[in-house]
């Protein structure tokens, strides 16, 4: 026996081609949002792989630092450090805010997530754990890492908030759960940059300060300028980052900074489970949403087309089954044509979402598994699709052909 | 009952009383009201009469489309029918037992011309190879196998016909229908079709029964079954030689 369908395709391969290209750039678009939220996670999975950390300290009962704001003390990390387990902590502060190049590749905003890194030497916890140019922060003041995705280049001229930096290292995959480039700078200067206010700001709180009795007090000289100064300094970070001594299991140190620092403590998998689950909720959601959109108009797009090609065909089905072809032969040519105009669907789907994945400004993941499940589910979509000209075709009697 | 007629019974087509009536009660279209036909293998004749008077019903009960009300057909002396189907798969029968041949070609436009044959063995289970040569040896004796490898849009009407005409006889069965076959064509392809479905009749020992109103062919029968009303009546026809 040969292939009904297949004969039929070849017959009519323009029309079946351009309907397949048509639903194949629906089925790329499908494809590539299923990548954007496997995107997503992962690079929640790289964030946290790479802070380079076992365990986050912060603001008692917050989600903090990347879900909710957490504020601790800068002298919080001596405490814990001292702790059994604790192989390392140090301060870490994160800011979303618009970071503008300079030189030389002339004036932009880019939004990024400014990470302020305690002092110390590569390997600290909150340090980027490799860089694919340049060379780590040395100096204590206006040096940045900067993520390659931010368009910065080493060696470019930057600027965070007043200050001027200088771009000395580049990582990359280091981006924010929406998405931004990680920015890395001195401690020091991001607690700055986050307090920041403008000079008019400082004047006025100056004289305010001043103009309270309380706090000027003729009798006590010094007073003010303690006061002043202690307001005009960010004693804050958001979170601590602790590295656990070999031996001991993240879940005893983290119970052990609860119980004796008051404090919330999340290990990995909790902050995993943090960012995947709570933070980008939302946008999986929504994404969904469209998964399910979709897979609707792609359904019925096969099945408008199958049924018209059917349609066209209701005498030569009917010629068929007068001379003695079985229903099951003329609903598998059916089917097969809707599988047919499924693969060339997904081929192209395929194909497209490769090709144009690089160019979104996220991440897009296209996993393998994915892409198996999203061809089942093509496949299954186009057999439902079938279903209703089959019904037609099912319909036709062998008498039409005979005609009146 | 002498032998000849014996035989006669044997093989071919064979009806008798048959009726069929559409619908029921106050409605009901009484189109057939006891018709007997009998066409002998290698035999061709015509069916004839106004429109209106039973022909296509007649044909489609013949060939196994719509179930007749009452009576008796046998086929190849095998009673199919006797007031109720005497056989199961009414689809093997139609593939196997009868050849249709359309006033319109009724080509698949998707197969070529040597698979739009070779889709009945095919359909019957025969492997491929062997369809295509059952199919071959009919379009040479058809005189349209050097169009065997072209689709059915690229041929002409006469041509599309013949290939039609092929596919009704590949699974050699023992009767063809025809419905108008030469309607759409002009007299000298109309009698060469006529002239075609002599000589398959007596080469392959087919009944082939036609049903016209072609007055360009009617001549060329040598019997002619008139229905009127619903009833049949057996005539002479002209028999007027296609040579
Ligand atoms: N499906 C049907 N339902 C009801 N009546 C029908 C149907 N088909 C045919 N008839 C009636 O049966 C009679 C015979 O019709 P038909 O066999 O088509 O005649 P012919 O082919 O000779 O023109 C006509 O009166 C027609 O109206
Ligand atoms: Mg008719």
């Amino acid at each position: 026996m040969i292939s009904l369908a297949g004969r039929d395709i070849l017959h009519s391969l323009e029309k079946f081609v351009l309907t397949g290209v048509g639903l194949g750039l629906l089925i790329g678009v499908t494809l590539t949002m299923a990548g954007v939220y496997r995107g997503m996670v992962d690079d929640a999975e790289v964030l946290l792989d790479n802070s380079g950390t076992d365990l986050w300290v912060v603001q008692k009962d917050t989600l903090g630092p990347y879900a909710e704001p957490s504020s601790l003390e800068d002298d919080t990390w001596r405490g814990i450090r001292a702790m059994p387990g604790v192989a390392d902590a140090a301060d870490v502060t994160y800011l979303t805010m618009q970071v503008q190049g300079i030189e030389p590749t002339g004036l932009r905003d880019v939004r990024s997530m400014v990470v302020g890194i305690a002092p110390g030497a590569p390997g600290t916890p909150g340090w980027p754990p490799y860089l694919i140019a340049g060379r780590q922060i040395t100096h204590s003041h206006y040096e940045v890492v900067a993520d390659i995705a931010s368009g910065f280049r080493l060696g470019e001229q930057v600027q965070i908030r007043r200050e001027r930096y200088t771009v000395v290292g580049l990582t990359r995959r280091l981006v924010s759960s929406s998405g931004d480039p990680m920015v890395f700078i001195p401690l020091k200067d991001a607690q700055q940059a986050q307090f920041l206010k403008d000079n008019d700001a400082i004047v006025r709180n100056r004289a305010r300060t001043a103009g309270n009795p309380a706090l000027n007090r003729p009798g006590v000289p010094g007073l003010l300028d303690a006061v002043i100064a202690s307001q005009s300094t960010n004693p804050y970070v958001n979170a601590v980052l602790v590295q656990i001594t070999p031996g001991y299991t993240p879940d005893e140190v983290a119970a052990s900074i609860r119980r004796w620092k008051r404090l919330t403590v999340y290990t990995r998998a909790q902050m995993e489970d943090i960012l995947v689950k709570k933070l980008i909720a939302t946008a999986s959601k929504q994404i969904g949403m469209f998964l399910v959109i979709l897979a609707l108009v792609s359904a019925a797009i096969v099945a408008f087309i199958i049924y018209t090609l059917t349609l066209g065909k209701i005498r030569e089905i009917a010629v068929l089954k007068l001379i003695g072809t079985t229903n099951r032969t003329i609903a598998a040519m059916i089917m097969q044509q809707a599988v047919g105009l499924g693969l060339i669907g997904f081929l192209v789907g395929k194909i497209a979402a490769t090709f144009w994945g690089p160019f979104f400004p996220r991440y897009v993941l296209l996993e393998p598994a994915d892409t198996a499940r999203g061809f089942a589910i093509v496949v299954v979509i186009c057999v439902l699709a079938s279903l209703l000209a089959i019904r037609a075709a099912l319909k036709v009697d062998p008498a039409e052909a005979i005609g009146g | 009952m002498d032998k000849p007629a014996n035989q006669l019974q044997k093989q071919g087509i064979r009806i008798e009383g048959l009726k069929k009536r559409y619908g029921e009660g106050d409605t009901a279209v009484d189109a057939l009201k006891g018709v007997d036909m009998q066409v002998a293998p290698g035999e061709v004749v015509g069916l004839v009469g106004p429109s209106g008077s039973g022909k296509t019903t007649m044909l489609k009960c013949l060939g196994a489309v719509i179930e007749p009300t009452a009576g008796r057909m046998t086929l190849a002396s095998e009673v199919i029918y006797d007031e109720r189907w005497k056989i199961s798969d009414l689809r093997a029968l139609r593939r196997d037992k009868i050849g249709f041949v359309f006033q319109a070609p009724y080509l698949i436009p998707f197969l070529d011309v040597t698979d739009n044959v070779a889709i009945l063995p095919m359909l019957a289970g025969r492997p491929n190879g062997e369809a295509r040569k059952r199919a071959l040896e009919l379009l040479e004796a058809l005189d349209i196998a050097h169009r065997a490898r072209a689709m059915p849009s690229q041929l002409s009407g006469g041509e599309q016909q013949r290939v039609s005409i092929a596919r009704a006889l590949v699974n050699r069965p023992p009767v063809i229908l025809a419905d108008e076959p030469t309607a759409p064509l002009d007299s000298e392809r109309a009698l060469a079709v006529m002239r075609i479905l002599n000589q398959m009749a007596r080469q392959y020992e087919t009944a082939i029964i036609i049903v016209t109103h072609d007055e360009k062919i009617i001549p060329t029968f040598k019997r002619i079954y008139r229905i009127r009303d619903g009833r049949t009546e057996e005539e002479a026809g002209e028999g007027r030689s296609l040579q």
